[in-house]
């Protein structure tokens, strides 16, 4: 895939340290437009925290990020989502208690002239979401705890690319998920993607990201191992960074009969 | 409530038949918009209502009793809607009694000893003082457990013995009395209620609410496609909610004045309580601090990465208790006619105990108003209830207690069985 122009998303420089924990250690990623990123690493590795700074999570210890060429300051998730930045978390992130429509617009409530919850209008929009990404999605007024976990999955989902997405987060968007799912999840990344939205894999396994990906990012021990065009590296290579935390043409004899 | 739970231990594959036995109850929840919970409460309800009113020869389903009942019971609900929000939010507060202790001494103190007697504006000017620092003291808990992150419990622990020392302090525990003739009313005394014609304006002027807000909410879902209950159901709602509103002002116009005809009407503290239940209801339902209360109690952190500022919303929910329990003083100090520095002791439980018989989870995330004001018409009705049956005091607070158990299992068994 061709990658010109000013990046989508840079991220420079990023630290973050947990109490003795180095969890992010001077790491710089970035994102075209249209471009899917995977970043990979064992648990632990730092990639979720990485991302994390990006949709205001937690700030950054040190570095910066870059939108669009701009250095934006990311401090809150409302602060990520005013940049176009939305985020799908692995745990979904959804109050069980609430029904689909009250989860989807979570924090951007539409309200009525007089300022209150307009819930008719909420739920209307979140029919017609839901009913697109899930054709068989029903009891949308039931708490979403007493949902399927692919409908759950559908709720996280439409939050995300409700609200016109530039850039979308995704952490390990089908570990928890059946292989119908997986491939709806599979093809909504490619129909982003046509759309120009940049998005961001996190995941610990190389197989549910390495096809989906136009690059790989891999971090261990909290450090940035390498990124490399999926097109030009083998599935081999990208593990062998994986799991040695070095580059393919760093890797030693030694280090290639651990991997063997 | 009992016989049933009970049946349900005794199927040999209880989540299967259960989910067969409970079918006709959730139907008619979904027909009613009603939660199947609250329907249960309210059929525990009239059992205990025919149950007590048989055992005491026909003394406790008089006007005359439910009037007091209603009466006496105000604080308590007022503050129950206050907990209800508190704890959905996961969070507690065992002040709220040490708080309308010390609010009620505070507002009887500026109204009897620091401004004028007689002047008109002494009681209402001593009622926003009261509010105002009910407010404050909702702001200082509010602040600790949001911004210092101390434990709800700890804070409110804390609060409970500093605000009921401070009800002492302000004058050295001298209770102070009388209080001005106007506010009295609003504790619901001989004069304290709106009389028959005001309680049948009003009782009608709900019902017309009711039938407009609820016809009007059915052809909005219409016009967006919706899918609405059926018709038949709307009117069976509107028609159980105008004998519900109806019945009630006509046993509030049966009780007269001593030695004459003359009809109470709804007791000044009663609609008070009305009003904070409007109102809370209506902030929980319907504005997005209500909305993120809940988000809260559900998920936390879903909360805070919704960009929710989960701490504001923490302060906001102990400043509303705090006002909430400012109201509870008013009530309660109007009635006594007197700040004495005891009021409102052990509040805080049968506040709580309320809020979780009616349905509030102490897990969070789950809990409505008008289920903690049925909770605490229930715990009313039973100690109410005993007293006219001569059951000693202490005997009421095992009875009470084992009541509040119960209500918390058949909750645990009910939701374990439900799917």
């Amino acid at each position: 895939m061709a990658r010109s122009g000013t990046p989508l998303v840079e991220m420079r420089s990023i630290c973050k340290r947990f109490g003795g924990v180095q969890a992010v250690d001077d790491v710089t990623v970035d994102l075209y437009p249209g471009e899917v990123v995977g970043v990979l690493g064992h648990n632990g590795a730092g990639k979720s925290t990485l991302i994390k700074m990006l949709a205001g999570a937690y700030p950054a210890d040190s570095g910066e990020i870059y939108i669009n060429g701009e250095k934006v300051e990311i401090a809150t998730p409302r602060d990520a989502r005013r940049h176009g930045i939305e985020t799908i978390y692995q745990t979904l992130a959804l109050a069980d208690n609430l029904d689909a429509p009250a989860n989807l617009f979570l924090g951007r409530e539409l309200r009525t002239p007089l300022g209150l919850l307009d819930d008719d209008a909420m739920e209307h929009e979140a029919r017609a979401v839901l009913h697109r990404l899930n054709p068989n999605f029903k009891n949308i007024k039931d708490p979403v705890k007493n949902l399927s976990g692919g409908q759950r999955q559908s709720v996280a989902i439409a939050r995300a690319i409700l609200f016109n997405a530039k850039i979308l987060i995704m952490d390990e968007p089908t570990a928890a998920l059946g292989p119908q799912e997986t491939a709806m999840v599979a093809e909504l990344i490619h129909h982003l993607k046509k759309e120009g939205i940049g998005i961001f894999l996190i995941s610990h396994d190389l197989h549910d990201v390495f096809d989906l990906s136009d690059r790989v990012s891999v971090m261990k021990n909290g450090r940035l191992v390498g990124t490399r065009d999926t097109a030009k590296a083998t599935k081999d290579q990208v593990l062998g960074m994986i799991i040695l935390g070095k580059l393919p043409e760093e890797e030693t004899a030694e280090d290639l009969a651990e991997l063997h | 409530m009992a016989s049933d739970a009970d049946a349900t231990k005794l199927r040999s594959r209880p989540a299967k038949r259960a989910g067969v036995g409970l079918a006709p109850v959730e139907a008619f929840s979904r027909l009613t918009g009603l939660d199947s919970r609250l329907l249960a409460m309210m059929a525990a309800l009239v059992v205990i209502w025919i149950v007590l009113d048989l055992w005491t020869g026909g003394l406790f389903l008089t006007p005359r009793n439910l009037f007091n009942l209603a009466v006496q019971g105000s604080a308590v609900g007022i503050m129950a809607t206050g907990m209800v929000f508190v704890i959905v939010a996961r969070h507690i507060d065992l002040s709220v009694g040490s708080v309308l202790g010390f609010v009620g001494m505070s507002m009887a103190f500026l109204q009897v000893e620091v401004f004028p007697l007689g002047a008109a504006w002494n009681w209402p000017l001593s009622i926003a003082c009261g509010l105002a620092l009910g407010a404050l003291v909702g702001l200082w808990q509010g602040l600790w457990v949001a911004y210092g992150g101390v434990p709800a419990f700890v804070v409110t622990l804390g609060g409970l013995l500093i605000f009921r020392g401070a009800a002492f302090e302000i004058t050295d525990g001298r209770t102070v009395a009388p209080l001005d003739p106007t506010y009295q009313l609003l504790g619901g005394g001989i004069d304290g209620s709106i009389g028959a014609t005001a309680s049948w304006a009003l009782g009608l002027a709900a019902v017309a609410a009711v039938a407009f807000f609820s016809l009007k909410a059915r052809s909005k879902r219409l016009r967006y496609g919706f899918p609405v209950k059926p018709l038949w159901a709307e009117v069976a709602m509107i028609a159980a909610w105008a004998l519900l509103i109806l019945g009630f002002v006509m046993v509030m116009n049966a009780y007269t004045k001593p030695r004459s005809d003359i009809p109470r009407g709804i007791p000044i503290p009663v609609l008070i309580l009305l009003a904070v239940v409007v109102v809370m209801t209506f902030i929980a339902r319907f504005t997005t601090f209500g909305r993120y209360v809940f988000a809260m109690g559900g998920n936390p952190e879903a909360a805070a990465l919704s960009g929710i500022n989960v701490k504001r919303t923490t302060v906001r929910i102990f400043v509303v208790m705090g006002v909430l329990s400012a109201i509870a003083a008013v009530v309660t100090t109007a009635r006594l006619n007197a700040g004495t520095n005891s009021m409102g002791t052990l509040a805080e439980l049968s506040v709580i105990a309320a809020a979780v018989i009616g349905g509030t989870s102490l897990a969070g995330g789950v809990g409505t108003v008008p289920g903690a004001i049925l909770g605490a018409v229930i715990m009313q009705s039973l100690d109410n209830g005993m007293v006219l049956i001569g059951v000693s005091s202490s005997m009421r607070n095992i009875v009470i207690g084992l009541v509040l158990i119960a209500a918390v299992w058949f909750d645990v068994v009910y939701n374990r069985h439900r799917r």
